[in-house]
């Protein structure tokens, strides 16, 4: 029985001097250059990054199909990865929401509960780090460009965090944000889904791209790769001049000098 | 907006949960479908945003969830007090521990009133149990009386929705049934087609021998039942013919009259977007001595159908916190695409995809609980707050064999070959060692992963994996860093 | 074992063991605080905007008022209750009148078909209104029973000013309804009939009426 409770507001710390880094399998395997982006970002507000070395996914894949035993495993292994009391930063509301929300729940009643809990307590999306703890100041060195935004349904619902992305966007003077139709709506990813229901999410991954595309934006960003590799897959596939990138490739491409 | 229908209409399709990815490539491929539904979740989404807007929602929802909550935890004690208030009140009442139960007992109540011929109000429990062809099987007549039900049940069809019973229909296709079945002349102009289906249902009312209705909120205190609605048709039924039978789940007791008033505000918002509906009838007793109006008997149908099962498990019980608003359904990009009928089930979309299972068992409805990103758009809306999303991942445990085994159907969806890749998947990411030094990392786990990538790059290009991995771009970057702080010192 | 034994028992007997009840705190549908002038504009904000039609008129000529909307809609039958003050008052008023009054206080049986086909219009009290969503507040009695506010194709409803409460919570806890215990059947009635079955398009008078007048009585100087 869930407890109906309103959502409590997260409250920030003073940006600390060193955070750890959990980069997620997916940028691990696919997309590096964002998890590196994500880690200059961070050491430019002056920030020592400690990235644990064992590190390897937060177990999620295995936790929505259902299979919570492997997932819990492979959980456990990242636990124990993190014993400074550094915040945790993952570049991803996906990887970061099964952390800080789903931690807890899996380990309920074990022996390692108040460990998932304490962890999942240090955890931050980049984008919300950025934004709340660094208070980001971003010199946007870029040609002027308009750039879609897809924030991730995790992000956005399961943390809570619609505008941190956008909200970093607003702060490059160059980048106009623009608005897409239905920008809310599920790109049609969600992990084993786009292989379990093929047809449907390559139904709902043609209708983001057709929303992005119609914004007149050759360029979208997101803050979580398993959205981009959907919804650039998909204009790729089609033959489109749309790209797509990481925030933090985005945010760190324009204001490195 | 071209509204065009086929003439040769198919013929009445039947849907099962089992075929639902067939039913869901048929959906897909037909654009009238697509748009049908498109166009009414964007609408109904926009009017719910825009009926919130000055409003305390999360105030509103998390009291909402708690009265829920606080009905579930009392729910024994409330059901006897309901019981014995609505006796005091002359309503019989009546226990069914499933819908085969529940159609005898309102098929025996016909029987003894002689009646021939029964008109429906709204009611998605008696959709649960099939007690239309139940009826109709002892040669009772049952019609739907609300309007979208009536042009469905024309149709020879089930409701898509559990509060628009014929969404997927646009006007000319209504129009055409209507014509059809009715004799009413075509036309688009929805106003014509309403007051022909007006009068082709007054007549029934005044004829019909028995009314049956849902329940939205059955008060404990007080013995009253509540209904929400619009058109009428409720009322009608429930006030015209001189029995009334209602029926309804055993979850939808609350305990206090005024529990009803936020749950009537977050029912309708939720629902339609509509600050209120047109009516709130509340039925307090059968008619009574010196009463000019209204049924002489009235009969109120409790019933389990899986309902006191999902009650044991401290998780599943949310599910039964529901108040059928359909607001679920609304904002499902999933249901938007595939509409109702896809998923074979009384309730379509998400609400169905957790609430199903425990009433048809796992194998009948393996297909639903994945059917759906995890986008978790319907929990943001639940008006009561249920954890739609986490819901969804317990019953894929369930299906897995890897929960508490007390789903109908539990496990039905282990299979050797997937438990192995899942394990595979496990060990890899339990050996650092061995994932960080793996070159080709990607595709060893691609290996491994439950389903075969081809249904992925039949409409993406698959990205590369990429040459080198972050864990070793970090190093790198660690020495550079270090390089050139000596340099520097 | 009885399916109530058995539902009961397996309910009683819950394998996750016994719930705790959480606190319900009521302040979100409570404590508006609107003054009397806020609750009339408010009523007839919402009620219009479903298609409700409010006539303002002073509570001592309110039956004129009356007249003229019968006139204006062309009502030749209506029906109506006999004790009630309005069905009293307007009785009086209406008694030279073309309009032919019709005895809404008799066992329906006796008139169906009568009220089903040849009523224009009926006309009830109401015992208050609901600020917050536009509602008309009845409890049907014999002098004015349940399907006089639905069968006729008009709906006139009179509601005084100031039995306009702010919200349904105010309503159900103000009159003790809980307490005093609730009636045969209890209507809040916000519009008339409706219904978005074909295509979202709204259409009006599915089955009940197709047209709800409420005349809003007012004390001196409300009005």
């Amino acid at each position: 029985m869930t407890p109906a409770k309103l959502n409590p507001v997260r409250l920030y710390p003073p940006k600390p001097q060193k955070v750890y880094f959990f980069g997620t399998c997916l940028i691990d395997l696919f997309y590096p250059q964002a998890g590196l982006d994500g880690i200059r970002l961070l050491e430019r507000e002056g920030i020592e990054v400690l990235y644990p070395q064992a590190q390897t996914c937060c177990g999620q894949p295995a936790y929505t199909s259902g299979y919570t035993d492997e997932a819990r495993a492979v959980a456990a292994a990242q636990l124990g990865l993190f014993p400074e009391p550094w915040p945790i930063v993952v570049p991803s509301g996906s990887c970061g929401g099964m952390m800080r929300n789903h931690y807890p729940k899996l380990f309920a009643g074990m022996e390692q509960e108040s460990q998932a809990e304490e962890v999942a307590g240090r955890i931050y999306e980049l984008t919300e780090f950025l934004l709340h703890v660094c208070q980001v100041q971003l010199d946007d060195l870029g040609e002027p460009e308009k750039v879609a935004m897809h924030t991730s349904c995790s992000a956005r619902r399961e943390m809570g965090l619609a505008e941190t992305g956008p909200a970093l966007l607003a702060r490059m003077g160059q980048v106009e944000l623009v608005e897409q139709a239905r920008a809310a709506e599920c790109c049609g990813f969600g992990g084993t889904f786009a292989v379990r229901h093929p047809e449907v999410s390559a139904a709902m991954v043609e209708d983001k791209t057709q929303a992005i595309e119609a914004t007149g934006a050759r360029h979208f960003v997101t803050s979580d790769c398993g959205c981009m590799m959907n919804i650039a897959g998909r204009f790729e596939h089609q033959g489109k001049a749309v790209s797509g990138e990481h925030i933090a490739s985005y945010l760190w491409r324009r204001t490195n000098s | 907006m071209s509204n065009t229908v086929d003439t040769d209409r198919e013929p009445v399709q039947t849907f099962t949960p089992r075929e639902f990815h067939r039913q869901a490539h048929d959906a897909l491929g037909n654009p009238q479908i697509r748009a049908n539904f498109r166009r009414a979740m964007d609408g109904l989404m926009a009017k719910r945003r825009e009926v919130f807007s000055d409003w305390e929602l999360e105030t509103l929802r998390e009291l909402g969830a708690n009265i829920r909550l606080r009905a579930l935890a009392k729910l024994p004690d409330l059901l006897e007090q309901l019981e014995a208030n609505c006796q005091a009140n002359g309503i019989k009442v009546h226990w069914a521990e499933d819908g085969d139960e529940a159609c005898r007992i309102i098929r025996q109540i016909c029987e003894r009133h002689e009646a021939k011929a029964v008109i429906k109000g709204k009611s998605m429990v008696t959709e649960e149990m099939h007690l239309n062809a139940h009826l109709e099987a002892a040669g009772i007549e049952a019609l739907e009386s609300d309007l979208g039900e009536y042009l469905v049940q024309l149709n020879q069809q089930t409701p898509s929705h559990i509060i628009m019973p014929a969404i997927h229909l646009n006007t000319d296709e209504i129009s055409e049934i209507m014509h059809d079945k009715t004799g009413t002349e075509r036309t688009r102009d929805v106003d014509i087609m309403t007051a022909a289906a007006r009068a082709q249902l007054r007549e029934r009312f005044m004829a019909a021998d028995v009314g049956i209705s849902g329940v939205n909120f059955a008060v404990a205190e007080t013995g009253t039942l509540c209904l929400v609605e619009n058109e009428g048709n409720g009322r009608m039924t429930t006030t015209v013919p001189p029995v009334h039978i209602a029926v309804t789940g055993i979850e939808k007791v609350v305990e206090h009259l005024r529990d009803v008033a936020p749950l009537y505000a977050l029912l309708t918002r939720s629902a339609t977007g509509q600050h209120v509906t047109t009516y709130f009838n509340m039925i307090g007793s059968p008619r009574k001595p010196g009463e000019r109006d209204g049924p002489q008997e009235v009969h109120l149908v409790l019933v389990d159908s899986g309902r006191s099962n999902i009650y044991q498990d401290d998780e599943l019980l949310d599910t039964l916190r529901c108040i059928r608003c359909g607001a679920c359904m609304n904002h499902c990009p999933v249901y938007t695409r595939v509409g109702g009928h896809t998923y074979g089930t009384t309730y379509p979309g998400p609400i169905g995809s957790i609430l199903m299972p425990h009433m048809m068992g796992l194998e009948e409805t393996k297909d639903l609980p994945t059917a759906s990103s995890l986008c978790g758009a319907c929990g943001e809306v639940c008006p009561v707050k249920i954890p739609i999303p986490d819901l969804l991942v317990r019953l894929r445990r369930e299906a897995v064999g890897e929960g508490r085994g007390n789903v109908p159907g539990a496990g039905v969806k282990r299979s050797k070959k997937e438990v192995a890749a899942w394990k595979g998947f496990q060990w890899l990411a339990t050996h650092p060692s061995v994932w960080r030094s793996s070159t080709a990392l990607a595709g060893k786990l691609q290996a491994l992963m439950p389903a075969k990538m081809g249904p992925w790059t039949d409409y993406r290009t698959l990205p590369k994996p990429a040459k080198v991995s972050l864990h070793k771009l970090v190093e790198r970057h660690q020495a550079d860093q270090t390089r050139a702080g000596k340099e520097q010192s | 074992m009885s399916a109530r034994d058995n539902i009961l028992q397996r309910l009683r007997k819950r394998a996750d063991g016994p719930l705790t009840a959480p606190v319900s705190d009521f302040t979100v549908v409570t404590g508006r605080d609107w003054n009397l002038q806020e609750r009339v504009e408010r009523f007839e904000r919402l009620i219009s905007s479903v298609h409700g039609e409010v006539i303002h008129t002073p509570r001592a000529t309110w039956t004129m008022v009356l007249a003229q909307v019968l006139e204006a809609k062309g009502i030749r039958r209506l029906a109506l209750g006999r004790e009630h003050p309005v069905a009293a008052e307007a009785r009086a008023a209406l008694g030279a009148s073309e309009v032919m009054l019709i005895d809404a206080d008799r066992d329906i049986e006796t008139w169906r078909s009568e009220q089903f086909h040849s009523t224009d219009a009926g006309l009830t009290s109401t015992r208050g209104g609901i600020a917050e969503t536009g509602s008309l507040w009845l409890w049907p009695t014999p002098d004015e029973p349940r399907l006089l506010s639905l069968v006729p194709p008009i709906h006139i409803a009179v509601l005084d000013a100031d039995k306009i409460e702010d919200t349904f919570f105010d309503v159900i806890e103000a009159h003790r309804w809980a307490v005093e215990g609730m009636p045969t059947n209890a209507l809040l009635i916000s519009g008339p009939s409706k219904t978005a079955d074909i295509e979202q398009t709204l259409a009006y008078g599915v089955h009940g009426p197709r047209e709800l007048v409420v005349l809003v009585r007012h004390n001196g100087e409300t009005a």
